[in-house]
């Protein structure tokens, strides 16, 4: 039961943190090339228009509710399981989630880089 | 991808994993956190490893925005993994751990994803609607 309870943190550090990388890339699309909007409107208004964009700030809930979890999952198992299998897992789920919520073209290439950095960041870890 | 795009990666990919180090080296300065005196561990901040480690990371969250607002999730993340790499190379000699062999194959899976995605292209470009491509036709 226990372990399962882990497993659950872990699965909730993984889709918090993929949740927070979508929404962040979202909102980051919705204001477009940061670089562009700088040369032509100057840095404040980029850092305005960042701290004004929704989809920022459930991001940064996200990465919290992330944070907790990751917390959470630390008090109950070893770090040498909870560190790499949620780092690894979370490049494979934003993957899906860039593809199915941000219509993303995630090909084969991607998909294979994913998953060697899945596995290198799980045997580093 | 011009070259001030490939820097923003390389950005991100330093600042991310220096941040990390020099936090680190920060906290081994200050020692293990008391769990019954939490708060003792603001006076970490006048250590100066741990501000550097703060600017470095703020560095690191801003180049991270810079590429999301023109390239994918699905490129920029793999595309940034070489910092696990970068982390092992301080550890092994800004912090002298000991690196095993096994952990030189992780260093050499995520360069070659790495080195895989960063060849594709950065930005899934929108198709137009059926109908358009039909007109434009």
């Amino acid at each position: 039961m226990k372990s399962l309870d882990l497993w659950l943190a872990i699965s909730m550090i993984v889709l918090a943190s993929s949740g927070g990388d979508v929404l962040l890339s979202a909102a980051m699309k919705r204001i477009g090339d940061l670089n562009d909007l700088r040369r032509r409107r100057g840095l404040i208004v980029v850092v305005g228009r960042v701290f004004s964009e929704k989809l920022f700030f459930l991001a940064l809930c996200c990465f919290s509710i992330g944070f907790f979890s990751l917390l959470t999952a630390l008090s109950w198992g070893d770090a040498s399981l909870v560190a790499p299998a949620s780092a690894s897992m979370t490049f494979v789920v934003s993957a899906a989630m860039a593809k199915v919520f941000l219509k993303e073209d995630v090909d084969h290439r991607r998909w294979v880089s994913a998953l060697l950095v899945c596995v290198g960041v799980a045997i580093l870890m | 991808m011009n070259y001030k795009k490939y820097l923003v990666l390389f950005a991100i990919t330093c600042f991310g994993s220096t941040g990390d180090a020099l936090l680190k080296r920060g906290m081994n300065d200050f020692g293990p956190v008391d769990l019954h005196n939490v708060l003792h561990v603001v006076t970490a901040l006048g250590n100066p490893w741990i501000l550097i480690g703060i600017l470095s990371l703020i560095v690191f969250f801003a180049s991270y925005l810079i590429a999301l607002s023109w390239a994918d999730l699905s490129y920029v993340l793999p595309a940034t993994a070489l910092g696990y790499v970068v982390v092992t190379l301080l550890g092994k000699y800004f912090l002298h751990e000991n690196v095993s062999a096994l952990r030189w194959l992780g260093v050499m899976l995520v360069s070659c994803g790495v080195g895989w995605v960063t060849r594709g292209p950065s930005l899934t470009v929108p198709q137009a609607p059926v109908k358009e491509q039909h007109e434009i036709a």
